[in-house]
Parts: C-alpha cells; sequence; structure tokens
C-alpha cells in the first residue's frame, strides 16, 4: 500500500489536456448550449426533449440563423445528477461562452443549475412542468405551473361531477407540492379527500395502496406517479378489476411516448392533463408533427415538454431578433414583451413572472395511443408560480 | 534508489497540484477539486475494503451525511432565524418552523463537527451491530447496499426536512465568507487538497503501525486472530468508522464544490461506482485510490457526453476487467515485481487457498 | 368493506409479495447456497425473462402465449446464465466480493444492451384476458374482500417452482451431487462427483427461475431496461435472512419480508416501510445471523 504518487500527476496532465475555450461568436456562429441528461434514469424522457430543441435549431438555422449568425448548439449531459447539471452549466457558460442554455428536466437538476445562472447572469430554458414555488430572473419557465395543469384537471373533475378525489403520486417534490395545492382546492371547494398515497420513486407494488383505493371508493385517482410505477399501477389495478373505465384516473405524467410504451390497451380511457396533445389542430402543429416524424420516423410521437423544448428555441429566436442582441438580459426583456405568437401549442406567450401564459387541456387516451381532447380552459391561463389559496402572501415579480 | 525517485516523483506531484489554481482554468480547477475531494472518500473504501476485506456498497450514506451536514448549515447561513426564516423548500412542504433537528446546524462550528461525527459515528454503530454477530464478507455487502437504498428513500420521502429529491443547493457564505466567487473557488481547492495530503499521509501511517498488521490480519484470516487471542470486531469497526468519516469530508467538500447535495449520490448505484474507482486505481495501494478516482470520473467526464451509450458498456467493462484479471489495480501494475506476474501469482495462490478449504 | 376482510386482504396481499419474492429470489438463493458467490446481475435475468415474454407474445399472441413465455424465459435466461458461469463466475469462485462486482459489471453491459435493442422506454406486455378477473367474497364476515385471479396465478406459479426444485433436490441423482457438493465441497469432488459441472447446472438453474420469474412480474409491472433493479435488494434481503441456500429457509424469509411490507404499510408510508424492513432485518440478524434456517457444516470458514 505504500508506493508512489504518480497517479496524480496523470491526472493533473490529462486535466491540462482537457479542451480549452473558444469565443462563441467565431466566424458567424453564435454558441448556446443544450444541457440534457443523455445517461442515467432521466435519458428515456430527455433524449427526445433534446432531440425536439435540436430541430428548432436546425429549422432556424434553415431559415438563415438569427442576426446573420447560424446557431451551434453545445451538447451536454446531464447524466440525471443535479451536480452534474450545475458542473456542466458552469462548463457551458465559462468555458464554451454559450449565450443561453436550453434544459433540465427534473426539479432537481433545475434547482442546482439556478445558482450558476445567477452568478453568471446567464439564461436557462427550462420546458417541463413543475411545482411552481420559484421565481428567478435568470430562468424562463415554459411548462405548466400547478395552476395551468393540476388545477384545471379539479376544475374539470368538479365539472364532471367528482365529489371524491384519491392522491396518489411518487414520492418526491412535485406530487408532493402539487397535492398540497390540491388538497387546499379540494377542501375550499367543499369536496371530499378519499386518501393520500405515496410509493418510492421506481415502486412497484401497490396491492395495499390498491386495497386502500377498494376501502375508500373514491369517485377518481388523480395520479402523480412517475415512470414505471405507472405501469405497475396500471397493470395492478387491472388485475384487482378496476379498469379506467370503471373508476377514472387523471394522470399528470404520463404523455403520448409513455401510452405508447405501456400500451394503449392498458390505459385506453384515462385521462392526463397538459398544455398539448400531439392530436392538437392547426396548421402549426401539423407542421411541426410532420417535421419532427421526418426527422425521427414515422413512429415517433412527440408530447408536451418536448414541444416547450422546442417552442423555447423558436421564442428564444425572436427575443434574440426583437431585442437585436444575443445579451441574456436584452433577450430576457424582449421575450416577456412579444406577446402571443402561434406555436404547436396554440397562441402562447411569456408573462411578466418568465413563466409562459398557455391553455390547459384534458386528453383521453384512445385505444391508438392517441389523446382526444375532451376539455380546454376557457382561454390561455395567467401563470401563478405562488397558489394564492396555499402559499397567501406570496408572489412572484420579475419586471 | 527507487525510493529515492518515487518521493521525486511524489514532490513533483504534491507541488504540481499545490500550483494547480494557476495552471488550469477555473472550470478545470473546479472538477479536479471535486474529483480530489471523491478520492478522499477512495482512500476509505481502500481502507476497509483493499486491507480490511470488508466490501461496502454503501459508501455513499456516509458521503451523503457528510454533505447534507455541511449544507444544512450553509442553507441556514443567509437566514434570519430569529425572524423565523426558513429555507424555502419548508415553506411549500408546508412546514411552519424550524424543525429542531436542523437548530444545531445553525451555528458552523457544529456543522463542521457533525460532518465527520455523524457519518463517522454512524458508520461505526451499524458496523458493530453487524459484525458483532459475524456477519460479513458478501452478507455484509448486500446489508450495506440495501441501506442505501433505505437512506435514499427516506431522504427522498422526508421532503420538508431533507429538501427531498432535489436536496439542498443555492449556498452563498461559510463564516461570513462568499463561497461563490473565484478566490472563493480557489481556497476551496486548497482545502481540499489539504485534505487529501492529510488523509493520504495519516492513512499510511495507520497501515504501517501495529493496527495495520492486526487489520491485515483480519482480512486474512478472521478466525486465526480469534484464536490468537483478539477480537478482530473492534479493528474492523474501526476501520468502517474511519471510512465513514472519511467519506463524510469528502461529501461536504464535494457539496463546497459543486453547490448542490442531493440524493442521487448517496444511492445504490452512486456507491457502487465508488468501488468501481478504487477497484480500477488499486485496492491495496493508497494513491491508487486517488488516481482511480480521478481517472474514472475525468474520463465519465469526457466520454458521457460525446457517446452516453459507449460509457456505460465501458464502466461495465472496466468493472469486470478491473476485478478479474486486475485485482490490484492500474497501481499494481507499478509495483514490485512487475505487473503481470504478480496477477498471475495472487490468481494461483487464491486458487490453491480455495482448495485447502 | 370490512375491517377484518381489509386486514385478511392485506395478509393476502403479504403472500401476494412473498411469491413474487420467491420467485425473484430463489435462484439467487441456490447458487449463493452452492457456490458462495452472489450474482448481482440477477436483476438483468428478471429483466430477459420479460423481454422473452414480450418476444414470445409476438410470435404467440392470444390467451395462451404467456404459457409458452414462461419455458421459453426459463430456457433463455438458463442459457444466459450458464455462459455467464462459465466466462466470468467460476474463474472468481475463490473470491466471492470480486465475482459480486465483476456480476455487477456485467449487468451494466446488459442493461445497456437492451436499451439499445428495445429502445429505454420499455416493452408492452399485458396480462392475458383470462387473468383479468376477480374471486370477490360479497356475503359473511369477509365480504367485499377481492382476490386477483393474476395474483391467485402468481401464487401457484411459485408453489409449483418451489415444489418442482425440492422434487429435483431430494429425489434426483443430481439433486444428490448437488446436496453432496454443498455439504462438502473436497469430499464430493473426491467421490467423483464433477463439481464444476454441478455449479454450472446450478447456477443456469438459478438464472432459468429467474427468468420464468420476470415473465410473472411483468404481469404485475413494467418491462424496461432497469426493471431488474426494482426487485434486486429485495431479493438480496431474502437470501439473507433465508440462510444459506435452503428453500425452506428462502420460502420462510420471502414470506417475513412479504407479511412484514403488507402489514407495516397499513400504519406508515411506503417509503418509511422501506427502512422499517432493513432496522427489521438488521435487527433479526442479532438474534439469528446464520438466517432462518441454519446449515449444518463441518467448515469453519463458509
Amino acid at each position: 500500500m505504500i508506493g508512489n504518487r504518480t497517479g496524480l500527476l496523470a491526472a493533473l496532465l490529462a486535466a491540462t489536456m482537457l479542451s480549452s475555450a473558444t469565443p462563441a461568436f467565431a466566424d458567424g456562429t453564435v454558441k448556446v448550449g443544450v444541457l440534457q441528461s443523455l445517461s442515467g434514469t432521466m435519458a428515456i424522457s430527455e433524449v427526445p426533449l433534446e432531440d425536439a430543441e435540436l430541430l428548432a435549431i436546425d429549422q432556424i438555422n434553415a431559415a438563415g440563423g438569427v442576426l446573420g449568425k447560424q446557431i451551434v448548439p453545445v451538447e451536454e449531459d446531464g447524466a440525471s445528477d443535479p451536480s452534474t447539471f450545475a458542473q456542466k452549466a458552469t462548463k457551458l457558460i465559462e468555458e464554451d461562452k454559450v449565450v443561453t442554455v436550453f434544459g433540465g428536466w427534473t426539479s432537481s437538476s433545475r434547482k442546482a443549475m439556478l445558482p450558476v445562472f445567477q452568478r453568471f447572469h446567464n439564461l436557462l430554458w427550462y420546458p417541463v412542468q413543475f411545482e411552481g414555488n420559484e421565481c428567478s430572473p435568470n430562468i424562463m419557465y415554459s411548462g405548466a405551473q400547478p395552476n395551468q395543469q393540476a388545477l384545471p384537471a379539479l376544475t374539470w373533475a368538479e365539472e364532471k361531477g367528482y365529489k371524491s378525489y384519491f392522491l396518489l403520486g411518487s414520492d418526491y417534490v412535485y406530487p408532493r407540492t402539487a397535492n398540497l395545492i390540491l388538497k387546499k382546492h379540494i377542501a375550499h371547494d367543499g369536496m371530499t379527500l378519499a386518501g393520500e398515497e405515496y410509493v418510492p420513486l421506481g415502486g412497484t407494488d401497490f396491492s395495499s395502496i390498491i386495497a386502500e383505493i377498494q376501502q375508500s371508493k373514491p369517485d377518481i385517482i388523480i395520479n402523480t406517479l412517475n415512470g414505471d410505477s405507472n405501469v405497475s399501477f396500471f397493470k395492478q389495478m387491472a388485475a384487482a378489476g378496476l379498469t379506467p373505465d370503471k373508476l377514472p384516473v387523471m394522470s399528470f405524467s404520463i404523455a403520448e411516448p409513455e401510452a405508447k410504451a405501456m400500451g394503449p390497451s392498458l390505459l385506453a380511457g384515462s385521462y392526463t392533463s397538459w398544455n398539448y396533445f400531439q392530436s392538437l389542430p392547426g396548421p402549426t402543429n401539423a407542421a411541426f408533427v410532420a417535421a419532427y416524424k421526418a426527422k425521427f420516423g414515422a413512429n415517433s410521437v412527440v408530447d408536451d415538454p418536448m414541444v416547450h423544448g422546442y417552442e423555447d428555441v423558436m421564442i428564444w429566436a425572436d427575443a434574440v431578433k426583437k431585442a437585436k442582441s444575443f445579451n441574456p438580459t436584452k433577450v430576457r426583456d424582449a421575450a416577456v414583451s412579444l406577446g402571443f405568437v402561434d406555436s404547436p401549442l396554440g397562441e402562447v406567450k411569456f408573462a411578466d413572472n418568465q413563466s409562459m401564459v398557455q391553455t390547459g387541456y384534458i386528453g383521453q387516451l384512445q385505444p391508438d395511443g392517441q389523446f382526444k381532447i375532451i376539455w380546454q380552459s376557457p382561454g390561455p391561463i395567467e401563470p401563478q408560480p405562488y397558489d394564492p389559496l396555499t402559499f397567501p402572501g406570496k408572489s412572484c415579480k420579475l419586471h | 534508489m527507487k525510493m529515492r525517485v518515487n518521493q521525486m516523483i511524489g514532490g513533483v506531484v504534491v507541488l504540481l497540484g499545490a500550483a494547480a489554481p494557476w495552471i488550469i482554468n477555473p472550470y478545470e480547477l473546479s472538477l479536479l477539486g471535486r474529483f480530489l475531494a471523491l478520492s478522499i472518500l477512495a482512500m476509505g473504501i481502500m481502507l476497509t475494503w483493499g486491507e480490511a476485506g470488508i466490501l461496502s456498497l454503501g459508501q455513499g450514506v456516509f458521503f451523503g451525511l457528510g454533505g447534507y451536514a455541511l449544507a444544512m448549515h450553509l442553507k441556514l447561513a443567509g437566514l434570519n432565524l430569529a425572524n423565523g426564516d426558513m429555507p424555502d423548500f419548508m415553506v411549500w412542504s408546508g412546514v411552519s418552523a424550524l424543525p429542531a433537528l436542523w437548530y444545531p446546524f445553525a451555528n458552523p462550528v457544529v456543522s463542521l463537527a457533525c460532518v465527520v461525527i455523524v457519518p463517522g459515528g454512524f458508520a461505526a454503530a451499524f458496523s458493530w451491530l453487524v459484525f458483532r454477530r459475524r456477519v460479513g464478507g458478501v452478507y455484509f455487502a448486500l446489508i450495506t447496499q440495501a441501506l442505501a437504498l433505505a437512506f435514499s428513500t427516506l431522504l427522498i420521502s422526508q421532503q420538508a426536512y431533507t429538501g427531498g429529491f432535489n436536496g439542498l443547493t443555492d449556498f452563498s457564505t461559510l463564516f461570513g465568507f462568499d463561497i461563490t466567487t473565484e478566490g472563493a473557488a480557489r481556497v476551496i481547492y486548497w482545502v481540499t487538497f489539504g485534505f487529501v495530503l492529510v488523509t493520504y499521509f495519516a492513512l499510511r501511517w495507520l497501515l504501517m503501525s501495529r493496527y495495520g498488521v492486526m487489520l491485515r490480519a483480519t482480512r486474512d484470516g478472521e478466525n486465526r486472530v480469534r484464536f490468537l487471542g483478539h477480537d478482530p470486531v473492534p479493528y474492523k469497526v474501526v476501520a468502517f468508522g474511519i471510512a465513514g468519516a472519511l467519506a463524510g469530508i469528502g461529501g461536504a467538500l464535494f457539496t463546497l464544490h459543486s453547490g448542490v447535495v442531493s440524493p442521487a449520490l448517496v444511492g445504490v448505484v452512486p456507491s457502487i461506482e465508488m468501488v468501481v474507482w478504487v477497484a480500477v486505481g488499486g485496492r491495496n495501494i493508497l494513491w491508487g485510490a486517488i488516481a482511480g478516482t480521478l481517472l474514472v470520473n475525468f474520463a465519465k467526464d469526457q466520454i458521457s457526453s460525446a457517446l452516453p451509450s459507449l460509457w456505460l458498456y465501458g464502466l461495465g467493462a472496466l468493472f469486470i476487467l478491473a476485478v478479474s484479471f486486475l485485482p490490484a489495480g492500474i497501481a499494481g501494475l507499478f509495483k514490485d515485481g512487475g505487473g503481470s506476474a504478480r496477477v498471475m501469482r495472487r490468481l494461483l495462490s487464491r486458487k490453491a487457498l480455495s482448495t485447502a478449504e | 368493506m370490512h375491517e377484518s376482510a381489509f386486514l385478511l386482504g392485506q395478509v393476502f396481499n403479504g403472500f401476494s409479495v412473498a411469491s413474487l419474492f420467491i420467485l425473484a429470489a430463489l435462484g439467487l438463493a441456490l447458487s449463493f447456497g452452492l457456490m458462495r458467490v452472489i450474482n448481482m446481475a440477477h436483476g438483468e435475468m428478471l429483466m430477459l425473462g420479460g423481454y422473452l415474454a414480450y418476444m414470445t407474445l409476438q410470435i404467440v399472441p392470444g390467451p395462451l402465449g404467456i404459457l409458452v413465455a414462461m419455458p421459453v424465459a426459463f430456457l433463455g435466461a438458463g442459457l444466459l446464465g450458464g455462459i455467464l458461469e462459465w466466462a466470468v463466475i467460476h474463474r472468481l469462485s475463490a473470491r466471492p466480493l470480486d465475482t459480486l462486482l465483476a456480476t455487477w459489471g456485467v449487468s451494466l453491459v446488459l442493461q445497456q444492451a437492451a436499451r439499445n435493442l428495445f429502445g429505454a422506454i420499455g416493452v408492452e406486455v399485458t396480462a392475458p384476458r383470462w387473468l383479468n378477473h376477480t374471486v370477490s367474497v360479497h356475503s359473511g364476515y369477509f365480504k367485499g374482500l377481492d382476490l386477483p385471479d393474476t395474483r391467485i396465478f402468481i401464487l401457484i406459479v411459485a408453489a409449483f417452482v418451489l415444489g418442482g426444485i425440492a422434487l429435483l433436490i431430494n429425489k434426483t441423482r443430481l439433486g444428490l451431487y448437488v446436496r453432496a457438493v454443498n455439504q462438502d465441497r473436497a469430499t464430493a469432488a473426491a467421490m467423483g462427483v464433477n463439481a464444476r459441472l454441478i455449479d454450472l447446472a446450478v447456477f443456469a438453474l438459478g438464472t432459468g427461475v429467474a427468468g420464468l420469474a420476470g415473465v410473472i412480474l411483468a404481469l404485475l409491472g413494467p418491462v424496461t431496461p432497469t426493471v431488474g433493479q426494482n426487485y434486486i435488494v429485495p431479493a438480496f434481503l431474502v437470501v439473507i435472512l433465508g440462510g444459506l441456500g435452503s428453500l425452506v429457509g428462502t420460502t420462510i424469509a420471502s414470506l417475513m419480508i412479504g407479511l412484514f411490507t403488507a402489514l407495516i404499510e397499513i400504519f406508515v408510508d411506503v417509503s418509511v416501510a422501506q427502512v422499517l424492513l432493513l432496522v427489521f432485518v438488521i435487527l433479526f440478524i442479532q438474534i439469528r445471523p446464520q438466517g432462518v434456517i441454519t446449515v449444518r457444516t463441518r467448515a469453519l470458514e463458509g
């Protein structure tokens, strides 16, 4: 065990040979960062999201770029680990000198990157629905706030006449916070809470929880399970004779790709709430879906976070054009003053709190794996990072 | 003569390490700092696995305990507790007042003490419970893996007290100093580097002492040690406690470098990856543990972005090859007697042992 | 629903979970008992079983596909297990901790291979229609009790597998050799038993059972590249509690863990239940460090 220390030397040499910095504005190009998990547990969701972001960059470049410059994406792997996200964000900003970064999926990755973007006064575009309760001038939040996904689902369910709610989720931040908000509203609206249960991430056994559901007999289950746990839950519900037509289930994290992989036969008839479905009408969405399929195959499907990632890039380019600058602060100010733009999601814009104003839709899964839109909010919903009923007195004022 | 050369190489490495802030750029420095922090943990694994024969697949737990102990203080450092301020995640988890568990961590000295005492003490107590019933070997490895799973599940589920899946992030000051500046990054690097050196020399001394001899004796023949009238349990418990404390120190330093601590680093998979570093570097050679940690992590940083799928194949293959054909790791190749001859001898001797039993 | 029906339902659920653990852990326990090695890629044998079920159902759709899938998965996983034993494990047999690490490397490679072959998001395997019913109690003390056919089916399969292995070990010549090597490897070898071949056979048998278990697990859970990881830690706990390679020990340990989780989950969160399970295991080894069933052996170091 006693020897020399040549290992350190080798590592130091390796460190000094790491790539050196190049300027962001070399010969008519501008660098942007694309930071998603290409490995680890989140790669399954984040790789298609990155594809959508890169598709938008390709389209902008094909149309001549922005401010006469071609966009060069610098791709990094967040490896499903928050500290890696923070490390790679630093690398993108400090070494690659990117003008902005598109990326992140989990709240933990966003939370870890937030101080980095604040320190370097850069801008992160975050495309996934989340639990709110955060408001940073250095992040553009295009995914749904709780009042754009969870609460519209509750409104729809109440309109449909469901009185008794069972909340089931994976045991982590988003389900716990979303359910905290939902519980306040369920009580406030005079509805009853039949039960609330959590399973650890990746949990596979639902026998006890299904027994509890059978005992408490709710009208509807609000499901915030994540990933594979959904497969276990729906299979075990079906085994217990509780198919979606007998006991409705409203899910917040099942979109087109998950439905396709889990098998539409298992889920058909269940509901989800999103701000985008592949089945949305309109030429802009049709063009987007066609472009995606042309690049990634006719069998590929798109979902809400992917479209948000795509639209983030598009709005960034619009904002750059309006600001006539790549400076993150100027781009951010331009982005919130753009007004409504046409997008695959319909008419959207960024509000002053840097979250997206967008419409809420309820879809019902069809046997072909697509969602039929059965309800939509009366108009685009203003984003509320802090739910007034649950967190009174908190608000987000940035501009 | 050989000794002289080794000392000179060592001196050059130490000098280069100390001068690193002027040699490499800030981003590379932060990477090196992180990986050096991890190498402190790796030296602990070398102590338990290589020298004591105790394989732990749960070092992430102790790493996490150290990281959280410091992060809890960093989270409170900017708040006015007398005013009833709380970390933001508690507010939206529906907590009304700062939990009692958090109060001691408002004090930086208590917090720093906990970085060492909590993981070290917990590791010692946990291992004592298992070893005192003479359960060890493969069983111990599996139990520590279950511990890693249980601990990360607990951290994630107790969101109101731990920050849950998001972990703790957004730190600004320690002892009143701003820790986000470039100057602070250098100081943190030097502190880390200092800890690596101190750990290295302290363990080197420890392993050459009578204790080290007893530890190796326990590894090679626990029952023979018992027959000679010694109780091997305290030796193993102390080794595991030291490894736990080192993991805690590594975790705290890593948290300072990366600005975040989260359950992602304490679970089953990261815990077992930590063993890979040591397996690759060399489980019986102290500097091998450091070199393996730096090598695997720099490789991961470079390869996983470009070729994520290749990285996973590579990591798997690295594991199989390192433990099958290179049990002494890369460092073993540099030892007296040459690499391959040693490997063969080792394989043959173990084979002989197995038939004797 | 009546309280007593709920409680009985939980006991049934405990048995149901235990039957999954038996299937998931049996192969692990068999090879651990014989060779003292832990195969960390055991979870990937479950995963392989799930994918073999998926492929079988592509070729043999319809109600009986799942019955065809079980032997296919048994043979497929057994074959891969045999290769694994021959290529990696027996080379490391004197170093159990290194075997554990090397097989973890194997599990990483297998997961990534599944990802490249079938995609990261998993494939669809659904229970046949004839399992989508429940046995319900409509009157009496246990009114409202619903027992899903799928779970009853799994209990029956687990019982058959256990019975089959017990017969194999206790009544056949191969079983005699296995018991001989288990008791005293050197003496058995001296009496002309090819211990090397017995190791290979038992390991392949164990992974084959895991493949079969993978088909069963696919009825209640996902089929993804990482699915094995979800079951592997409980399976290890079963092995720790069960003692060395005893069928009875494995069964009792699975029942203990299944019932413990099902009943504790009445009172606490699933996450907390997982922590309490570990505490339970640690407390248990304070009382019985050798596990439920102690195998008598003359060797000092096992």
